[in-house]
């Protein structure tokens, strides 16, 4: 088997393409299961943009690392040390309010994050940046409607849409962590400083949370190691679903 | 969510410019924003507009059909074909109409 690409570059945009198809598969795992019809066309709506994201990420990396693996292989056969998403994406959907938490944590994360990878230097990602900008806006949008409505709702959804976020809380401090890879991106131009879109990402989560009447969690300690490789049990269950068919009947086509 | 009997919105669509809004569907949302949210996600997955309206099932008043004889009979071709253009001679320049 080949061996992975290593060079900033590569392994930067891998872990852009991973938060997308991690929490895009996650999405998709409400397919007909969401509470309502309308709810359950609105997630695999998002969580298809969410894998067109990673597809195009994939393409992206495997030209600028000279991989010799395809997209298909980057998603259906690496275990799961080899994936470099935050462990905030990969944290199951729970009940609807922790998905919408978890939405709302990513997207708020991903619209200032595109935006500014508008400006990179890799003129590719500077292109998908622009078109996922846009999906995200609106996942941002839809998960922040929800969160509002379940906080500012029932005293029973106000209890359980209070619980998600404090839930997820630990496992938002890692998107906004610096490594050295991130380190030389930024230098080169082709990355976004994401230690800088905190701010931004507490506007906007304080506004919802404010909105929703919910209690802004205190900042404590936070999970970190997604984006290195490192990765608790979820992970991996998801993996196992997710890869069966591929890894059961190899290169087996529709 | 205790109650899952959501409010009913109509949603009407504007294909392009120039065209008017055109019913297309039902969808339940718990308010109004949801519904505007709900018409995007269910029916314009594939490009259908440029514009949604989504309008309270309930804001629609809607003609009776045991008063069809009354309000609608009466204009039925049949009964007032004068109504129609169809006595009058279109010149072949003109074309199709």
């Amino acid at each position: 088997m080949a061996n992975a690409p290593s060079s900033p570059h590569y392994r930067y945009l891998l872990r852009l393409a991973d938060n997308a198809l991690v929490l895009g598969h996650r999405l998709t795992e409400w397919s007909s299961r969401a509470p309502t019809l309308e709810e359950d066309i609105a997630l695999s709506n998002i969580a298809l943009d969410l894998i067109g994201q990673a597809r195009s990420l994939y393409g992206r990396a495997i030209t600028v690392g000279g991989d010799e693996r395809d997209e298909d292989h980057l998603a259906f056969l690496r275990d799961t040390h080899e994936f470099l998403n935050v462990q905030l994406v990969e944290q199951p959907n729970g009940d609807f309010a922790a998905s919408m938490a978890r939405q709302l944590c990513y997207s708020a994360f991903a619209v200032p994050l595109w935006e500014g990878l508008t400006r990179s230097k890799d003129s590719e990602l500077a292109g998908i940046a622009a078109k996922a900008g846009k999906e995200c806006a609106y996942h941002l949008r839809h998960s922040s409607e929800w969160v509002i409505r379940l906080g500012d709702g029932t005293a029973e959804s106000h209890q359980l849409m209070q619980r998600a976020i404090d839930d997820i809380w630990m496992f938002t401090g890692e998107m906004f962590e610096l490594d050295d890879i991130d380190r030389q991106m930024i230098a080169a131009g082709i990355a976004t400083d994401a230690s800088k879109l905190l701010p931004i990402w507490n506007e906007t989560l304080d506004d919802a949370l404010a909105e929703a009447t919910l209690k802004r969690p205190t900042d404590g300690w936070m999970i970190s190691g997604g984006r290195q490789g490192t990765h608790a049990e979820h992970l991996g269950h998801m993996l196992a679903q997710m890869q069966f068919l591929p890894r059961a009947y190899p290169g087996a086509t529709w | 969510m205790t109650d899952k009997n959501w409010p009913l919105y109509e949603v009407f669509l504007r294909p392009r410019n120039g065209l008017s809004h055109k019913h297309v569907g039902s969808l339940h949302a718990i308010d109004v924003e949801m519904a505007l949210q709900n018409a995007r996600d269910v029916y314009t997955r594939r490009g259908e507009a440029i514009s949604i309206w989504v309008v309270p099932s309930r804001a629609i008043v809607a003609s009776e059909p045991g008063e069809k004889e009354m309000l609608l009979e009466p204009a039925t071709p049949e009964r007032k074909p004068y109504r129609h253009p169809t006595f009058y001679d279109i010149p072949d320049e003109v074309g199709h109409m």
